[in-house]
């Protein structure tokens, strides 16, 4: 089974994309935000992040460029959680190494069919 | 049967599954010389008698309440409730822990009986629905007639028993 | 795959509110200029959330209204702009409206749009404004639209030279090849050209290129979607496969051969639109099928570290009982009887501090309720022209969440009397030689097994001559009363002192004062009051930690014992038969020194039977009651101990002058008395009200 971490600091975000991706057989944990994340995600080995970009704590673009660091990371696909007017995030996080990115807001299919594209 | 092997008969309903097709099993008891059943899986326990705390101004069927292992339970003497005469309480009465609906709501009541009996298991072919039990004011109570072995079991449904 | 999204709704209006919560509390601490960075990304962040879950959720209302107040945030956040006073007030309001909106969703109603489009203007009106910086959006929307598709297009050839590095950020050019392969017939042909000899490889650098040719009828749009992650770093070139056919006429002639299924197509395009006209409204319905939840989900968030003690508590009470039961298994003599003893008593331990830990659990901090004042005070103060200063002390101070809840409003109340009775106007303070900005204060600390709250003012103080004069006036005393200062002020507490031209548009609104003291003493709680004239005043609240627990004071009655909250007693005291008078044939009154104090046999009220009917053999337990002292006749006076409220309705309904019920510790069951319930039961409500007038005139 295919592990999951999913990161966003709204409880909401966090248990839809949760559930969605459990209902289709992934193996997810959460975070709520990118401390949490790192915590959890040097402690086991992810095949995909998926990470909100505003977050307190530690937002989304310095988690994934503090994951790329780690070993086991190096080539994980990582996406973002972005909204339309946070366009201009994405080159800063393509910079930080994410995989790409899925615009919010988005439905549960549409999730599902991004992850295909990094999760075959 | 003493109410041991009954609280472990009723343990056993819960898990073995229906062996036989279109059929119940009632919880039997004794009251008045009638012998009374109610669906075993309303049954949550037996218990002998023990004096219970009085509410103020209850009916007079309402015995009090009871601690059920942390919970508050009413206790009703369900031959008062019924309008037959009242009797003397001996180690052999019983009271019944059923799971009832009331107003709608789960809840738990327990009834004071003169004593238990047995648990039939009764074919739903065997059940009169619809006695003709003429002006009985306790008619709503009554689910219908069985036939076990060579008794006559009054089928009871006591859903809201304590609504006058 | 189908996912019901309304099981989110509660989590997301949940966190919303909070977020609302947290935007107003920084909103407040904001000035007009350059915010400090943290503030207004917290808020920018709450916004954030809110647009981005309602959107999910299909929200649409709530989200394009939080987009524009979010644009603003976020120009504010950039530097692009000054934040301004009215800005600041705009957002305030937008908090407002935004909790309207979420409170009709998840009352399953639809929002009322118009104070938030009327907002929603005024957002637009600074957005659009001159100094505004250009909308980004609108060179989009300018730029011309995809060129114009060559419907004849049978497929697409595309150069694809990853970046070097496009491993090193998760992407797989493998998927991308397969993503195209799901659009149609892929031939594939990669180009090693790149790859370097085997000593100078980098296994982590992608050498490989391809050519591919798909033939697929789909958009280029599709086809730039598989790339779109690694356009940036890629050399991607798409062209499209040109039918053989380029000529136009011959096209045209093509599709009018084509006729027939040209004109399906139409019609089909024909009945499309009313469908696409349904779904919107269908989704725009969603949130009004979900079931209605009118009574909100009661849920508690409690930090991960209370749960951990609850583990370790409970782990230590299974050690125990391994270790008591090893002890209790096989012979029992008397060699062991220390070590069970000794295990008893751990368990004890262990039992007491189980039961302090899931209390906890449904302890929160007060600031839940304090946070809502800086806003209350700052918007009232505003009104009433007042400068007044808000100070919150031991806001960590932790309460039963029922009890918070309940006592919200009271303090609502009691802030907005000291704001608009208690503090003066920056003129009047100045006279009186005060610093022009009046302080409130508000105060929680825990004492013995209680919480106490302050509501403190350094105003004028109560004006005992006003209360005086106007309680006469309303019949509660006489003016030949002699009565001190402190009992004329309390007097404020009584039923019907407040009265309708006394009904301001701040504190009035019909609510009393003995409305306010009524609510806390259902919550077996006290208010009291201090005031210094000329200095202010302060209201001291007292209320029991959790509502579970409950001192009691145990009382048996023939053979019946009850349970009197502790609270409530006054005094306890053997009757002296010679004061009693018997009023109207009706009821009995005690003359207990100032004041008459009307007598509940309480075997009367319950109808049972006690060890004597004479008031000289039994004891009366004085009460409080909102309406005066009531004496209550038990036969004896038992322990008093704490006691742990069980629900009586549960399994059975409810009673008059019952409470709720309790397990004694020889495992019976206690039923506790609701003195108010019992006053009502016992009939003697208008025995009090005629009291109060015996009691003034025998003062008198």
């Amino acid at each position: 089974m295919k592990k999951i971490l999913a990161v966003d600091d709204s409880a909401s975000m966090r248990q839809m994309v949760s559930f969605t991706l459990k209902k289709a057989g992934f193996d997810v944990t959460d975070a709520k935000d990118g401390v949490d994340a790192l915590n959890v995600a040097k402690t086991s080995e992810f095949d995909l992040i998926i990470s909100d970009v505003n977050m307190p704590n530690m937002d989304g673009i310095t988690l994934i460029s503090e994951l790329r660091q780690l070993a086991q990371y190096k080539f994980t696909p990582m996406l973002m959680l972005t909204t339309e007017s946070g366009l201009e995030k994405k080159s800063a996080g393509k910079a930080a190494g994410a995989t790409g990115w899925i615009v919010k807001p988005f439905n549960p299919d549409q999730l599902l069919a991004t992850i295909n594209k990094v999760l075959r | 049967m003493n109410i041991q092997e009954l609280n472990a008969r009723l343990a056993a309903t819960d898990e073995e599954d229906e062996s036989l097709e279109d059929s119940s099993q009632f919880l039997t008891f004794l009251m008045a010389d009638e012998e009374y059943g109610v669906d075993i899986l309303k049954v949550q326990e037996i218990r002998g008698w023990e004096q219970s705390t009085a509410i103020p101004n209850a009916p007079d069927y309402v015995k009090g309440v009871l601690n059920l292992r942390g919970t508050i339970v009413p206790v009703i003497d369900l031959r008062i409730r019924f309008g037959l005469p009242a009797i003397e309480y001996s180690p052999i009465t019983v009271v019944i822990v059923l799971k009832l609906e009331q107003a709608g709501k789960d809840k738990i009541m327990g009834i004071v009986v003169d004593a238990v009996s047995d648990v039939h298991t009764i074919l739903d072919s065997q059940i009169n629905q619809s006695p003709e039990l003429g002006d009985n004011k306790n008619s709503r109570f009554i689910n219908g007639l069985g036939q076990a072995q060579d008794k006559m079991l009054i089928l009871l449904n006591l859903n809201d028993v304590l609504n006058i | 795959m189908s996912v019901d999204l309304s099981q989110f709704y509660e989590v997301f209006f949940e966190e919303s509110f909070e977020g609302l919560d947290v935007m107003e509390a920084e909103l407040l601490n904001l000035q007009p200029g350059t915010p400090d960075d943290e503030t207004i990304n917290t808020i920018f962040r709450s916004a954030h959330s809110i647009k981005g879950g309602s959107g999910t959720f299909g929200f649409s209302s709530v989200s394009d209204f939080t987009h524009v107040v979010e644009t603003l945030l976020d120009q504010i956040r950039d530097g692009q702009r000054q934040l301004t006073q009215h800005q600041i007030d705009l957002f305030l309001q937008s908090v407002d409206c935004l909790r309207g909106m979420l409170d009709s969703l998840r009352a399953s109603e639809e929002p009322d749009t118009q104070v938030s489009s009327e907002l929603k203007k005024q957002f637009e009106a600074i957005l659009s404004g001159e100094d505004a910086p250009t909308e980004p959006k609108g060179a989009e929307l300018a730029e011309p639209s995809t060129p114009k598709a060559n419907k004849k297009q049978q497929g697409w050839n595309i150069s694809f030279k990853p970046g070097l590095d496009i491993l090193k950020t998760g992407n797989e050019p493998i998927y991308m090849l397969l993503e195209l392969a799901d659009l149609g017939e892929v031939d594939v042909q990669l180009d090693v050209e790149q790859v370097p000899v085997l000593g100078d490889i980098d296994p982590e650098i992608c050498y490989f290129q391809w050519q591919i040719a798909l033939k697929s009828d789909c958009e280029q749009a599709a086809v730039d979607e598989v790339f779109d992650w690694v356009i940036d770093e890629s050399d991607i070139v798409i062209d499209a496969i040109k039918a053989e056919v380029e000529d136009s006429e011959q096209e045209y002639a093509l599709a009018e051969d084509d006729n027939a299924s040209t004109q399906l197509e139409t019609a089909e395009s024909i009945t499309d639109p009313p469908t696409e006209v349904v779904k919107p409204t269908e989704t725009n319905k969603a949130p009004t099928k979900a079931e209605p939840k009118n009574t909100e989900a009661s849920s508690i968030r409690v930090s991960i570290d209370k749960v951990d003690s609850l583990i370790n508590m409970v782990g230590e009470l299974v050690i125990t009982q391994a270790m008591l039961t090893q002890l209790t298994d096989g012979e029992l003599d008397s060699s062991k009887l220390a070590r069970i003893q000794e295990g008893m008593a751990q368990l004890a331990h262990n039992t007491r501090d189980l039961q302090e830990s899931v209390m906890r659990i449904r302890m929160l901090p007060i600031s839940f309720v304090f946070s809502r004042f800086p806003r209350l005070v700052r918007d009232t103060s505003k009104k009433l022209g007042k400068n007044i200063e808000l100070k919150l002390l031991g806001e960590q101070t932790e309460l039963d969440k029922t009890v918070m809840e309940k006592i919200s409003d009271p303090m609502v109340h009691l802030v907005r009397n000291s704001m608009d009775h208690g503090l003066e106007s920056p003129e009047e303070r100045v006279a009186s030689g005060k610093s022009e900005v009046g302080l409130l204060t508000l105060n929680a600390y825990h004492q013995g097994g209680n919480v106490v709250v302050e509501i403190a003012d350094d105003g004028k103080g109560l004006n005992t001559e006003k209360i005086r004069s106007k309680a006469i006036e309303n019949g509660l005393i006489k003016d030949t009363d002699e009565l001190s200062e402190q009992d004329i002020n309390e007097l404020i507490f009584e039923p019907g002192f407040s009265t309708a031209d006394q009904v301001s548009d701040l504190s009035g609104r019909g609510v009393g004062m003995d409305v306010v003291r009524r609510n806390i003493l259902a919550l077996n709680g006290s208010i009291e009051l201090e005031s210094r004239p000329g200095q202010g005043s302060t209201f001291t609240i007292r209320l029991p930690l959790t509502l579970a627990i409950l001192d009691g004071q145990l009382v048996r009655v023939g053979e019946h014992i009850y349970i009197i909250p502790l609270v409530n007693i006054i005094e306890s005291l053997q009757v002296d038969v010679s004061k009693v008078n018997n009023v109207g044939g009706e009821y009995e009154v005690l003359r207990l020194r100032d004041e008459y104090v009307p007598i509940v046999r309480l075997y009367e009220s319950f109808n049972h039977t006690a060890d004597s009917n004479k008031l000289e053999d039994g004891l009366l337990v004085v009460v409080e009651n909102d309406n005066g002292k009531v004496g209550i006749l038990v036969d004896e006076l038992l322990a008093q101990q704490q006691v742990v409220i069980k629900s009586l309705e549960a399994n059975y309904m409810r009673v008059e002058g019952i409470s709720g019920a309790t397990i004694l510790g020889d495992g019976t069951v206690s039923l506790i008395i609701d003195v108010a319930g019992l006053v009502k039961l016992a009939g003697i409500n208008k025995a009090l009200r005629s009291i109060s007038h015996l009691n003034k005139e025998e003062v008198a």
